[in-house]
């Protein structure tokens, strides 16, 4: 009898890990359709940074959807910038985070920054995946090759060869001065930046 | 050992059969034309309180609301065909309170899922909602409605002893605000028939 007991314990807490990781927290918009591809839960955190809030940003240039190169450096005394690195295209809460920047321009503007959308893939694919988001007011960038590089030199490339879903605020002098490296299966909430962003004029 | 396993996967298929079966008896019909338990807090705007017909503080439920139809957009900030359709969804609630007769029946709301409250109000300012939206954190509205797709519409009939029943749902493709009303006024009346 008891053998049975612990039977049905070990089922339930089986079934109990089973329902948890297939829960998903997120949402998908229609304009992508069955273009997304499903994922289920991944570890919150899978890199290591090498950067912190202080140091000098590093530097990189990379090539943009619209066809210009783009470095961090030409901002230097000019714009602050805001660095997003999201996972991958085609992916859940990704599909979802760049258009809700998209109307939150002015809130940018307002703090004299310049969003920079960052992903590991290449230019076609960015290109198709956002396009689908409609017309985005910031350059999206492509770290496909050498594979992550700049991921990886701010340390935030995951062992999969995906980036994680951070962000960077770095401000005229080119010093870092806000990092999330937030859990890949969710979207910073919008307030946090616009918080952090406030703080740069202080 | 492989006995142990076997016997393992055995009892929790067992349950889960058990489980699924039960889950699914008891979720159908509500998923066919029953709202599923949603509580909403009541707006802290007076203005909205009002269009909505409601008093006092607290959390209310959408069968509440002092209307015979009730438009739910589930939408989210971060959505473009949402964001795109703002403005005619817009249209839709000007047409109904331009209509005396409409004004006093039919009401609109929006679930902004995912969305952190600050998130739903820079949407309502951004596209400038005129009717009062809601926001759904932890996703917990969105899971209970299936983890629809946005923008989600939803019609919900409300009858005079504050039953209920969803009447239509719809993913995205909204056709443009006065062909969605005149739909809408052709179901209600379709409702109202059946409710005779």
């Amino acid at each position: 009898m008891k053998k049975i007991f612990d039977q049905l314990k070990l089922g339930l807490g089986f079934i109990i890990i089973i329902l948890y990781f297939t829960s998903n927290a997120f949402s998908i918009s229609e304009i992508f359709k069955d273009n997304i591809y499903p994922l289920k839960m991944e570890k919150p955190r899978d890199s290591v940074l090498k950067v912190k809030v202080g140091n000098l940003a590093p530097d990189f240039i990379l090539p943009s959807i619209s066809g210009e190169k783009i470095s961090l450096k030409q901002f230097r005394g000019k714009k602050n910038v805001v660095l997003s690195f999201v996972p991958a295209a085609w992916t859940p809460v990704c599909s979802d985070q760049w258009p809700g920047y998209n109307i939150a321009k002015e809130i940018f503007e307002k703090h004299d920054a310049i969003l920079l959308g960052i992903t590991v893939d290449n230019i076609p694919t960015l290109f198709a995946w956002t396009n689908q988001m409609g017309k985005l007011w910031f350059p999206v960038l492509s770290d496909f090759w050498p594979h992550g590089a700049v991921a990886k030199k701010y340390g935030v490339l995951r062992s999969n060869g995906v980036s994680e879903r951070a962000l960077f605020i770095i401000d005229k002098k080119g010093i870092i001065r806000y990092i999330d490296v937030h859990d890949i299966n969710k979207r910073p909430p919008l307030e946090d930046l616009v918080t952090e962003l406030g703080k740069l004029s202080q | 050992m492989w006995k142990k396993v076997f016997a393992i996967f055995l009892t929790s298929l067992i349950i889960f059969t058990i489980l699924y079966i039960t889950s699914s008896l008891a979720e159908i019909p509500d998923k066919i034309d029953r709202l599923p338990q949603i509580d909403l807090p009541i707006p802290k705007v007076q203005e909205e309180r009002d269009y909505l017909g409601l008093s006092n503080q607290g959390t209310f439920r959408i069968p509440q609301i002092k209307a015979s139809l009730v438009f739910i957009e589930i939408f989210s900030m971060y959505c473009p065909h949402c964001q795109k359709d703002a403005p005619r969804i817009n249209e839709l609630y000007q047409l109904i309170e331009n209509d005396q007769d409409l004004k006093k029946n039919i009401k609109m709301i929006g679930i902004g899922v995912g969305n952190t409250p600050f998130e739903v109000e820079y949407y309502k300012k951004t596209f400038q909602v005129p009717f009062p939206l809601f926001h759904d954190k932890d996703y917990k509205i969105h899971r209970a409605l299936g983890e629809v797709r946005t923008p989600f519409f939803i019609l919900v009939r409300i009858y005079e002893d504050k039953s209920h029943r969803v009447i239509y749902r719809q993913l995205g493709q909204f056709p443009g605000a006065k062909a969605f009303l005149e739909m809408m006024l052709k179901l209600y009346t379709m409702g109202k028939e059946e409710k005779l």
